[in-house]
Order: C-alpha cells, then sequence, then structure tokens
C-alpha cells in the first residue's frame, strides 16, 4: 500500500555521470591521503623509541593525524559534510563532549592512582 | 488521549512543514546507532588508556609485541598492522564507490565495488585472525623471570634447537638416542614445567638429554617488572644478558617462562594487556564479520535487482555507513593499541 503520510527525504539524491566523476576524484584523493598519513605513521612508529626526547611531540602528532583521517572517513566517506548542519551536530557535538569529559576523568584518575601506588612501594 | 491514536492523522503527528533533519528514518537510525556504538568503543578504549597509564613503563610497546610478518618472521615493527589498516581503508574506498555507483543507478557497478569490499573484509578479518595466532602462540624466547625476580621480554634471533641427545634413558628413549622431532614443543615445555637444568632437558618419558642448540644472536632484555636490582625500562645486551637468561631458563625451577598469551598471563605485559587485546581486537573484529555478512545479504538485494526496482540504492548507503564506521573504530585501535 502507497502511504501518503510518510515523507521520505534523501531517497533521491541522484547525481548524473558528470557529477559522479567529480566525487570519483575526491574520494581518490581522500585515499591518496589515508594512505599517506598511515605510511608516515608508520615510519615514524618504527624509527622513533618511545621514551626519547622527541617521543611526546610524536604521540601528539598520531593523535592529530588519527583525528585527521577520522575526519575524512566521517566527513566524506560517511557523507557526514553533506548532510545538513543540524544532523551534523546532533550527532558530533554530544558525542565529543562526553568522550572529552570520559578521556579527562580516566587519565587523571589513572595518574593518581599510579602516583598513589608509586608512594606505597617505597 | 490515550486509546485513540487512530484518529490523529499525519499533519497533527507532524506539525512543521520540513524534516528538521531532512534525512530518511533509517538513516538517521543507522546514525543513532553508530553513535551508540562509537561511545562503546570508546569506552573500551578509554577504559585500555587508563590501565595503561596506570601501569606505566611495565606496558608492552606496539613495535616490541607486534613485529613479525607471514613467511618473513621477525623485526618488521607494525607493518603487518599497517597492512592491515591499509585493507581496510581500500575496502571502505571500494564501499563508498559502490554507494556512488548506486546513486547513479548502476546496478554492475554496485556490484562490482560490494564485491571488492567483500574480499577486502574477509582479508581483514583472515589477517586478523592471523595476528591472534602470533600473539597467542608467542615468541621462542618468551618472557623470562630473572634471578632477583624481576620479569623481562627477550628481543633477539632465538638459535636453532638441532637436537636432543639421550644421557639418561627414560620409558621410551635409550641411552645415545638422537632427539629431532618436535623440538620447539618439547623444548619449551620442559622450560614451563622446570625441566631444563644445567644445559640438560627431562623429556615427558623421563629420559633426560643433552640439549644440543646454535648460538643466539643480538639478545637483549627489556626488563618489564622491576625486581631487587634490575628495574622496570632497564634494557641489558650481550653476553651479559645471554647469561642472565639461561641461568634463569635452565635453573629447574618451573614457572620462570611465559610463552605467548590467554587471559590468565601473557609474554607481552601486564596480565590486562592481554585481556585488552582479545576484548578490543576481537569486539572489532566481530564487527568486521557481521559487516561482511550484512554486505554479502545486501548485495544479494542489489543482484535481484530489488533496489533498483525501488528507484534508489539508499540500503547501499547504510550498509555503507556501517562499515566505514568499523574502518572509523580501526583508524582509532591502530593509534591506541598499536602506535602510542
Amino acid at each position: 500500500m502507497e502511504r501518503d503520510d510518510v515523507i521520505e527525504y534523501s531517497l533521491y539524491t541522484h547525481h548524473n555521470e558528470e557529477q559522479g566523476k567529480k566525487i570519483r576524484k575526491k574520494i581518490w584523493f581522500v585515499t591518496a591521503l589515508l594512505t599517506v598519513i598511515t605510511a608516515v605513521e608508520v615510519a615514524l612508529g618504527a624509527f622513533i623509541k618511545q621514551g626519547t626526547d622527541i617521543w611526546p611531540m610524536v604521540k601528539w602528532s598520531f593523535i592529530v593525524m588519527t583525528l585527521v583521517k577520522a575526519g575524512y572517513i566521517v566527513l566524506v566517506f560517511m557523507h557526514l559534510g553533506d548532510e545538513k548542519k543540524s544532523l551534523r551536530n546532533i550527532i558530533l557535538i554530544p558525542y565529543f563532549m562526553f568522550v572529552l569529559y570520559l578521556i579527562f576523568i580516566a587519565l587523571w584518575e589513572a595518574l593518581a592512582i599510579n602516583d598513589a601506588l608509586q608512594q606505597n612501594a617505597f | 488521549m490515550a486509546g485513540h491514536s487512530a484518529h490523529v492523522d499525519a499533519s497533527t503527528l507532524w506539525g512543521g512543514k520540513e524534516s528538521p533533519f531532512q534525512t530518511s528514518y533509517g538513516k538517521l537510525m543507522m546514525w543513532f546507532f553508530l553513535v551508540s556504538d562509537a561511545l562503546t568503543f570508546g569506552g573500551l578504549l578509554i577504559a585500555y588508556g587508563f590501565t595503561r597509564h596506570d601501569a606505566q613503563e611495565a606496558w608492552p610497546i606496539g613495535e616490541e609485541t607486534f613485529n613479525s610478518l607471514p613467511f618473513l618472521g621477525h623485526g618488521y615493527p607494525l607493518l603487518y598492522v599497517a597492512l592491515m589498516t591499509f585493507i581496510l581503508i581500500v575496502s571502505s574506498v571500494t564501499m563508498v564507490l559502490g554507494v556512488e555507483a548506486g546513486h547513479r543507478m548502476d546496478k554492475k557497478g554496485v556490484v562490482k565495488w560490494m564485491i571488492a569490499t567483500i574480499i577486502g573484509g574477509f582479508f581483514f578479518v583472515g589477517s586478523q585472525a592471523w595476528e591472534w595466532y602470533h600473539f597467542i602462540h608467542g615468541s621462542e624466547f618468551g618472557k623470562i623471570e630473572l634471578a632477583d625476580g624481576s620479569q623481562a621480554i627477550v628481543k633477539g634471533h632465538f638459535g636453532e634447537l638441532q637436537n636432543f641427545t639421550v644421557v639418561t634413558p627414560g620409558h621410551h628413549h635409550k641411552k645415545g638416542d638422537v632427539v629431532t622431532e618436535d623440538l620447539m614443543h618439547e623444548f619449551q615445555h620442559a622450560a614451563e614445567t622446570g625441566n631444563l637444568k644445567d644445559g640438560m632437558i627431562k623429556l615427558h618419558d623421563g629420559s633426560i638429554a643433552k640439549v644440543n642448540k646454535s648460538a643466539d644472536e643480538h639478545m637483549e632484555l627489556i626488563i618489564k617488572k622491576d625486581g631487587k636490582t634490575n628495574k622496570v625500562g632497564a634494557h641489558i645486551e650481550g653476553k651479559k644478558a645471554e647469561e642472565m637468561y639461561y641461568s634463569s631458563l635452565y635453573s629447574g625451577a618451573p614457572n620462570k617462562v611465559i610463552y605467548g598469551a590467554n587471559l590468565q598471563q601473557n609474554e607481552y605485559g601486564p596480565q590486562q594487556y592481554g585481556q585488552f587485546f582479545f576484548f578490543i581486537t576481537g569486539f572489532h573484529g566481530f564487527h568486521v564479520f557481521s559487516g561482511v555478512m550484512i554486505n554479502i545479504i545486501i548485495m544479494i538485494g542489489v543482484v535481484l535487482g530489488t533496489y533498483h526496482k525501488r528507484g534508489h540504492y539508499e540500503m547501499v548507503e547504510k550498509t555503507g555507513l556501517y562499515w566505514h564506521f568499523v574502518d572509523l573504530v580501526w583508524v582509532f585501535v591502530f593509534t591506541f593499541f598499536y602506535l602510542v
């Protein structure tokens, strides 16, 4: 039965061959970018040892590169960049608020526990 | 009023002119599911971070633990995981190309790219199986408890076991017999149970044999648990390392060495390390496996023309969302479990 009370959005997002070419070009660009970033990460991880002076910088660069990769996957591959702003916000903002809070509280607590254990040991 | 909902018409249910998100019900619900699933993975990785910060230097380093390639052996830090990451990224790309083909109503294109995606998915699951096997099986050296009570992981090249020459006969072997089969298994079992002493091995039939073994190369001990003299993070190399390792291995006392990993203990670091490895990569692997199954089901729908008749390929887009999400999670697992 045909339902006329249901409004379906975003189902007929068709595009023609010309637009498709543009979209595919973007996909291949993102592919190259993700591959290069992964290669750089592995090279850094293989050549720079943990515990050296520049390690903290390398570690932060890993985190930044990961977020860049994640951003491209979510916004381009998952098309969240093409969705309405309200949808983008309702997905990303609550998630980031909660996760950042959780990271802060968990890592802070872990360091405190480590301190307490160290003091007990000596 | 309750019980009268049948009388509410569409315009009353939806008062606004336009949906605030302008997206279909199915896609919206997929996104909500992905947010909740992302919270689960976020929780797991943060729990991992918590435990790791708690343990500090005792925690294993990715490149120390994962440095093998199939057929090539050791000495390739992180290359295998990088390959796995690449496989998953490529399968994500083929998926998004399938979605793009769907927008052009190109049925053949959708089928082609979805098959490529499914193959990539199977490759990834297979790679993970190999990695698990390797992780559970462990290295040839294992983790050793040294004389002062400290624990160390061992790097370097393990000299090949040549044979065991029986010195004292047992139920099965006579004096002078040369055992050449199943050496590694027998050797590791004897090491764990305290049946290695002063260069001799006590075989399972009770006979005692001399261990003939090539010399190790480039041995290095990395302390992972404090003892009386050795502290966490210390590196010991060369002859001294070999002396310390073998005096412990051939001490004749059981439980001095751990090979591989299970849920109780592992040779790489603290107990929780193995548990997190199994749970996080296992949970992710389960997602990949489900993703492959869902992709297969949707692909059958595409081949049968279900979505073509419907006039749009949104089903492919929705399963694509899930598949990209699996890739997204792996990007984070790769960084926080293997790299950092």
